[in-house]
């Protein structure tokens, strides 16, 4: 798959998600954060794009330990990110 | 004269939208046997519905005394006499049927002691007839619109049911009867764009909050069922109908359930008062929504906001058990702190009314069958949740009925559909010649445009008219002008360009249709609320005010009736408001006080 075709479809995936929290910390997230991120933590992202807000939430809040140690990184890059 | 062709896939049915409306309708439908795609933008679990946190109401009486006619009865009151009394009926007889049959599908709901479904106040359910709360709602902790996806979803995998994720439905295809013969789509992987042609089509596409600056939508919600309806010729009734949540974050417009109020919450002003004993003495802080919100604006309005710029208030539950607070509201304490930087058990959450739910939609009959002008129901075309207007919430909706709207008329539909196709009424018509023309014509001009405008900054502009110009409180002469400003950004609508025009994974083009389906919603909306000279229930105008001939600004002489709203000549008609339930006496016009 094209860059531009990766790109589009997490953009699909971090903006159109079940709920507004989501859309807007990942969305926000892509913009900011997402173009500095090492090649494996960008793998880690898109995993984590995937997955369902409510198992993604507890990991963003911290509520729930992340095992994955690249996850982890990013997940700490996007509970700092403050929305507006 | 058509040449241009598409691939054409055949189905019995054909469901717009996985949300739980979507997924209830497919059970029956597969479940009968019935060959059945469900399409979706999303895969179905991140549907909207997901978002629904307060619970789903049922008179299953199993905390204290309840009986559907008491639900009926404030289902009325809550619409303030707009919605359908047939219909009304007809949802809150089935609820404890529903939801007892999705405990059945596998629902993890909360439980009390003796191990019964779980129940807890919410705003405007009264038992008694409006004497006092009752217990209702049927929750999952907070994570109720979660709960209910995942178990509709893992029914219809077990019933066969065939999904097309990340496929966005473009068009409604008729016949020149009218019969409606399936959708065009495309699917976002491929950029493919095929027909799914079929006996029935089921829109259960969700709400278009979207619409204004500040909502507490997901940004899927972009009204696509309303926009293909109104372009294929289907009226929209009663759009100007928009509920206000009282307590989405301040700034963000992400939501507080309503069940922080259902387990104590109180809102305070500046001076700390409670002043809901001011405006709802009996109810208080879980009056109906438009009440709650009407008085938030106006101690905001009389200068008594919180904050810098006094332009919020509070709503406290510093006073609960932090245990109460984690056991049965977890997910607000998260939201609270990462969107609003405030701990709740610490101190209070700034809240602002925001734009939360549609109350009008594509008409339905209680059947979950689209109707014409005349109340005959469409050939073919069905609909549910909150794209479709049955109507039941009519002016307001009081919480938790949406997701028991879902269930019931989800169901509903499921079952005229297969009762059509068994009656002989409806079937596979063949398809006009030029049944892609249309669609294609859409996306080829969206393609070739130049020196057109640009997706995201129409978008705003859209909603931060809608805001202005048609919010909480509306004004006679910004309604006006609204009206004009919705119909030039119409025309930059129409004009939109995309740069890149590739066909896999194109999301600027996906996101310009969605536009195309905003304006629409926009129009009906801005339309529909400038031409209604009264306040109803969310509708609330500043020249139609409380007068001893008509209490709360509500006319019932001139405007107790529904508008439909005509793309074609971008006009108004109206009809009755069905006065007549199924089988109690009419819940006769009063005036609405909590
Ligand atoms: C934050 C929040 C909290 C809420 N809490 C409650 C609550 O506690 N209780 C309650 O009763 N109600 C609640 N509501 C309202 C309720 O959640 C919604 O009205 C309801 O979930 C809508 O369900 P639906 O099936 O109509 O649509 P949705 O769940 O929104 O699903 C729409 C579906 O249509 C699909 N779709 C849309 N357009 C297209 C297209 N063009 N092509 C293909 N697919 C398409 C989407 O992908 C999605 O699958 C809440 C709403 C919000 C925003």
């Amino acid at each position: 798959m094209e860059e531009r075709e990766k790109i589009n479809r997490l953009r699909w995936r971090c903006t159109r998600r079940a709920m507004l929290e989501m859309d807007l910390l990942l969305g926000e997230f892509l913009d900011r954060i997402y173009p500095a991120l090492t090649p494996e933590q960008a793998d880690a992202f898109v995993i984590l794009a995937d997955m369902e807000d409510l198992e993604l939430w507890p990991l963003v809040n911290g509520s729930r330990e992340c095992p994955d140690p690249v996850q982890a990184e990013v997940l700490a890059l996007l509970r700092n990110v403050r929305v507006k | 004269m058509s040449k241009l062709t598409i691939p054409v896939r055949k189905f019995d049915a054909v469901i717009v939208g996985a949300g739980g409306s979507g997924l209830r309708a497919a059970i029956q439908l597969s479940e009968a046997g019935l060959k059945t795609a469900v399409l979706s933008k999303v895969f179905p679990t991140r549907s909207h519905t997901v978002a629904a946190q307060g619970g789903v109401s049922a008179s299953l009486g199993n905390s204290e005394d309840d009986h559907w006619h008491w639900h009926m009865y404030d289902t009325v009151k809550g619409s303030d006499w707009l919605g359908d009394q047939d219909a009304i009926e007809y949802m809150c007889r089935k609820a404890p049927e529903v939801v007892v049959e999705l405990e059945h599908f596998g629902m993890p709901f909360d439980r009390t002691d003796e191990g019964k479904i779980y129940q807890r106040p919410f705003g405007g359910h009264m038992s008694n007839f409006g004497e006092k709360p009752v217990r209702r709602a049927c929750a999952a902790a907070d994570r109720t619109g979660h709960a209910m996806l995942h178990a509709l979803y893992q029914r219809n995998v077990r019933a066969n049911t065939q999904f097309f994720v990340e496929w966005m439905a473009l068009d409604l295809m008729r016949d020149d009867s009218g019969q409606v013969l399936g959708v065009i789509a495309l699917e976002m992987e491929t950029g493919e764009v095929v027909a799914f042609h079929s006996k029935a089509t089921v829109f259960a596409t969700g709400g278009a909050g979207r619409i204004f600056y500040s909502s507490t939508n997901a940004f899927i919600n972009t009204g696509d069922g309303l926009g293909m309806a109104a372009r294929a010729g289907v009226p929209l009734e009663d759009m100007e109908f928009w509920q206000f949540h009282p307590t989405g974050v301040a700034g963000a417009g992400v939501l507080i359930t309503e069940g922080v109020r259902g387990e104590g919450g109180i809102l305070r002003n500046s001076t700390n008062e409670r002043f809901m004993e001011r405006y709802a003495p009996n109810a208080k802080d879980l009056a109906s929504r438009d009440v709650v919100s009407r008085a938030m604006v106006t101690e905001i309005n009389e200068g008594r906001g919180c904050g810098p710029n006094k332009d919020f208030v509070l709503l406290d539950i510093t006073h609960l058990d932090p245990a109460t607070i984690m056991k049965r509201l977890p997910g607000i304490r998260e939201i609270s702190i990462q969107f609003a930087g405030i701990d709740p058990i610490k101190a209070p959450i700034p809240v602002v009314p925001t734009c939360h739910y549609q109350m009008g939609g594509v008409p339905t009959n209680y059947k979950g069958q689209v109707v014409s002008d005349d109340g005959t129901p469409i050939k073919g075309f069905y609909a549910a949740g909150e794209v479709a207007c049955a109507s039941v919430h009519g002016a307001n909706r009081l919480g938790t009925n949406s997701l028991l709207d879902l269930l019931v008329f989800g169901k509903a539909s499921g079952d005229s559909v297969i009762a059509d196709i068994k009656s002989g009424e409806i079937g596979l018509k063949e398809l006009p010649a030029n049944f892609a023309d249309f669609t294609l014509a859409r996306l080829n001009r969206l393609n070739t445009q130049t020196g057109g405008a640009n997706v995201n900054e129409t978008r705003l502009e859209l909603q931060r008219t809608m805001q202005k110009h048609c919010g909480v409180f509306r004004f006679k002469d910004m309604l006006v002008e609204g009206v004009a400003k919705i119909l030039d950004i119409e025309k930059a609508v129409a004009m939109t360009e995309i740069k890149d025009k590739s066909q896999v994974w194109n999301t600027a083009r996906v996101e310009a249709l969605e536009l195309d389906n905003l304006i629409e919603v926009a129009k009906a909306t801005m339309v529909s609320a400038e031409a209604r000279k009264e306040s109803r229930g969310a509708h609330v105008r500043d020249d139609a005010p409380d007068t001893a001939a008509n209490p709360n600004g509500r006319d019932d002489v001139n405007w107790h009736k529904h508008t439909l709203w005509h793309r074609a000549s971008n006009a108004l008609s109206y009809k009755p408001v069905i006065m007549t339930p199924l089988s109690v006496e009419t819940i006769a016009l009063k005036t609405r006080s909590y």
